[in-house]
């Protein structure tokens, strides 16, 4: 084991002084920035507006619930992308540089190298996941005095999400070149998205194959049925009109949802995982 | 006491590029072997294959007894990658740290300042790497490998980056490991050096061991040059042991003799005969 931690603090290492960390977190500052003027001025503009009488809308619940959707949906992307910066190049990408080579030769074992990477860029972009996720709601909660249903368990979900990306990131580490293994994730990560769109728009348009093609997505990416689950749980006693009008927009939540797709993703990691040490094990460097 | 590597009838195949076909070599106890030959004849994939970076097609290699890329192997060596390099950000002595955590060695601080003292790095221990030359990088690397006194150094062209002040560093350096009995399988081009600290040269071309034996064992007699009054006469195929004759020849000839040398191939030309030139 302690082989395992050796590498996890060298990976945490690695992550903090790369010049993308300082670029992520500036990022990160100039989102929460603006998300809290977007706040401001949403709520403050609220009390001005008053829908028609028969149209029976919490205008705040609607308000927050789509600022925190917003924030939700730029965290788990920053949180995407550092994962993919962090381990794009984890395997193939070291190895061809160089740093690779120095650390397998010592008595460890290539499983213990992966695994310890897995779990030193999870520490770092699920602390930066919960971090973002909390001051997003934060700045909504105490701006616009409104609260998601669920607190912890959206963020706990979102950090989830990122970590079946690092696990999907770590295996395409090892059998693509960087740049191959960065494109084919942020690609994959745009088709889950789509895949999530495509479901609310299902729904809209009452249309049961654009939602079952959707839920298939969700299955075979479930880092966006875990987003989407967030989503939905932020939200999951509105009611009437509001939370109708919620399902309709981009924040809507998921089709595929609860106990079942989280242990799926679990499940999902450990296969991924397991694909990655035995290519791994195999790989010549 | 097993041979601290011994390979046999190693094969390895990239796709359709035979690297290695069927290589038999065994390194002994303090012994330290060169191992030469063209580029693409297959000597970083052997090394590699000895280290348990790369997977044999075929034939076995054990490191101290240990089937080579197992756990029990890997404890026994240190190894100096062809193309390595190190986190920037890193000091030469947190390296040194983290390697010495990886291979479980207990040296702790004065291992590191010691190893540091052998590459002629006792200055630059707080240096990080990236405000390192490429020479120190390389010193770096050796002392990395180093680390938890291995009984067995495969170092893959060791001197490649360095100036002659810095090979003659490692030279003496692998001179003192062979004193205190660690094996070293040496991948050079530089047969210079190679024939100055090598006790065996193993010569590969084309995936196959051409050549093997010491230095002095592999060249040959080429021949006794006289200096005499009429200038320089060379007698081709004559040994040492033909020389005095050859003098009292001479003289008895009436020549005046000013000087006599015993030729004998180089390592360089025995290197060139057994590769016949080629290269890639």
């Amino acid at each position: 084991m302690t082989a395992v931690w050796v590498i996890v603090g060298y990976g945490f290492r690695e992550a903090v002084r790369r010049k993308m960390f300082a670029v992520v977190i500036v990022l990160t500052v100039a989102f929460l920035f603006l998300f809290w003027l977007a706040n401001h001025y949403v709520f403050k503009d609220l009390s001005t507006i008053t829908p028609p009488r028969d149209v029976n809308v919490d205008t705040r619940t609607f308000a927050g619930a789509f600022l925190v959707g917003l924030s939700m949906f730029a965290t788990l992307f920053l949180g995407v992308v550092l994962a993919v910066f962090l381990t794009l190049g984890a395997v193939t990408g070291d190895a061809e540089r160089g740093l690779l080579q120095p650390l397998v030769a010592r008595p460890i074992g290539r499983s213990t190298l992966l695994v310890a990477r897995f779990l030193g860029a999870g520490a770092v972009c699920t602390a930066y996941v919960l971090t973002v996720y909390f001051a997003g709601l934060l700045i909504t909660g105490l701006t616009g005095h409104w609260w998601p249903d669920q607190v912890a368990w959206p963020g706990v979900e979102l950090a989830g999400g990122v970590l079946v990306v690092i696990a999907l990131s770590l295996l395409g580490s090892v059998v693509l070149s960087s740049t191959a293994n960065g494109i084919a994730i942020f690609m994959l990560f745009g088709a889950g998205l789509v895949a999530g769109l495509l479901g609310s728009i299902g729904h809209a348009l009452n249309s049961h194959t654009i939602e079952h093609a959707s839920a298939v997505a969700s299955w075979a990416l479930p880092f966006e049925a875990l987003y989407q689950d967030g989503l939905r749980m932020i939200t999951e006693h509105a009611s009437g009109l509001t939370g109708f009008l919620l399902q309709l927009g981009p924040f809507g939540g998921a089709y595929v949802h609860g106990w079942g797709i989280r242990l799926w993703a679990v499940v999902y990691v450990l296969i991924v995982g397991t694909i990655a040490l035995v290519s791994f094990a195999r790989k010549n460097l | 006491m097993p041979d601290a590597l011994a390979v046999r009838g190693l094969a390895k195949r990239y796709g359709s590029v035979q690297a290695l076909k069927g290589v038999d070599l065994e390194v002994g106890e303090g012994e330290l072997v060169g191992l030469l030959g063209p580029n693409g004849a297959g000597k970083s994939t052997l090394v590699k294959i000895a280290v348990g970076l790369v997977r044999p097609t075929a034939g076995e290699a054990t490191v101290a007894g240990a089937r080579a890329g197992s756990r029990a192997a890997r404890a026994e060596l240190g190894y100096l990658a062809e193309m390595f390099r190190f986190p920037g950000w890193y000091t030469a002595d947190e390296v040194l740290e983290l390697h010495q955590r990886l291979s479980g060695s207990r040296g702790g601080a004065a291992e590191r300042k010691r190893l540091l003292e052998l590459v002629a790095l006792a200055d630059a221990t707080d240096r990080r790497v990236d405000g390192m030359s490429k020479g120190m990088q390389q010193r770096l690397g050796v002392a990395q490998s180093l680390v938890g006194e291995p009984r067995l150094l495969m170092l893959d062209e060791p001197t490649s980056a360095l100036d002659p002040v810095g090979r003659r560093t490692v030279r003496l350096l692998l001179e003192e490991l062979r004193g205190r009995g660690v094996s070293v399988l040496l991948n050079s081009h530089l047969l210079s050096e190679v024939e100055l600290v090598c006790d065996r040269v193993a010569i590969l071309l084309g995936g196959q061991l051409v050549a093997v034996g010491s230095p002095h064992d592999l060249s040959r007699p080429r021949g006794v040059e006289l200096e005499t009054d009429e200038g320089i006469h060379r007698v081709e195929g004559a040994t040492r042991e033909d020389a005095p004759r050859l003098v009292a020849e001479a003289v008895a000839a009436g020549r005046q003799v000013y000087g006599v040398s015993v030729l004998t191939s180089t390592l360089e030309d025995v290197y060139l005969e057994a590769v016949g030139g080629e290269t890639s």
